[in-house]
């Protein structure tokens, strides 16, 4: 999946993930794509839960070898 | 009052281990977009107070209690297997391990995702503790009013 940046979470544990994806969501325009590389595998509930609370869209997750792609579209 | 969606913690209890599970919670939901206030009674002012120097009270009671009860993140003990230290200094460890910030840093990382700590006036007044104890990240000094003022808009409500 296309992204316009990337967000580096290998090796971090909840609540970190979702916190740098707040952070780095900031910084992008309302419709980028942002791709969270993570391997705690909570991101594959948490990810879908702070974008539902959140109101971004959460385009898809992808598991490979145990890590984790996960695509945010900011949306407000 | 803002229209955001809000989450109170009372942080009640002075364990490095609990204060994690709060600054956790804490953390996640200010990164979810809600206002976030942490009040922080009994052991739990414990959490906020400063590392450095002595806790100044009156009274021998006061300051007997203030010396065994010293408090200041870095000295906080873990609620099981504490072990003289040697449980702490080994869960230190198996967080570092896996690059989980220590409490200090989730403080700072709390206070930056704007969470607001608010310490209790009545804890600190029956224990003689001066203003200057506490780290200046300390937004306010209140009471149970301002607690429940607050946890009554909030849809989440903990005690830790």
């Amino acid at each position: 999946m296309k992204a316009d940046a990337t967000l580096d979470c290998i090796g971090l544990y909840c609540p970190m993930p979702i916190f740098h994806t707040a952070n780095k969501l900031k910084e992008l325009e309302v419709g980028q794509v942002l791709e969270v590389l993570a391997d705690d595998e909570g991101i594959k509930e948490d990810m879908p839960a702070w974008c539902r609370v959140t109101g971004n869209e959460l385009l898809g997750i992808e598991e490979e070898a145990g890590q984790y792609k996960a695509y945010v579209k900011k949306s407000k | 009052m803002s229209d955001k969606e809000s989450i109170t913690l009372v942080v009640f209890s002075g364990e490095l281990d609990k204060a994690l599970a709060a600054f956790n919670i804490a953390i996640g939901a200010a990164s979810m977009g809600m206002e976030v206030s942490m009040f922080f009674t009994f052991w739990g002012l414990n959490i906020v107070k400063r590392n450095e120097g002595a806790i100044k009270s009156r009274g021998i009671m006061r300051k007997m209690l203030n010396r065994m009860n010293r408090g200041g993140a870095r000295r906080l003990p873990l609620s099981k297997f504490h072990m003289l230290g040697l449980g702490k200094w080994m869960m230190g460890r198996l967080m570092q391990d896996i690059n989980f910030p220590p409490l200090e840093e989730m403080m700072a990382l709390a206070k930056e995702s704007g969470v607001k700590f608010i310490a209790c006036t009545t804890t600190i007044g029956m224990m003689g503790i001066s203003k200057e104890a506490f780290i200046p990240e300390v937004d306010s000094f209140a009471g149970v009013a301002t607690y429940l003022a607050e946890a009554k808009e909030s849809k989440v409500n903990l005690f830790i």
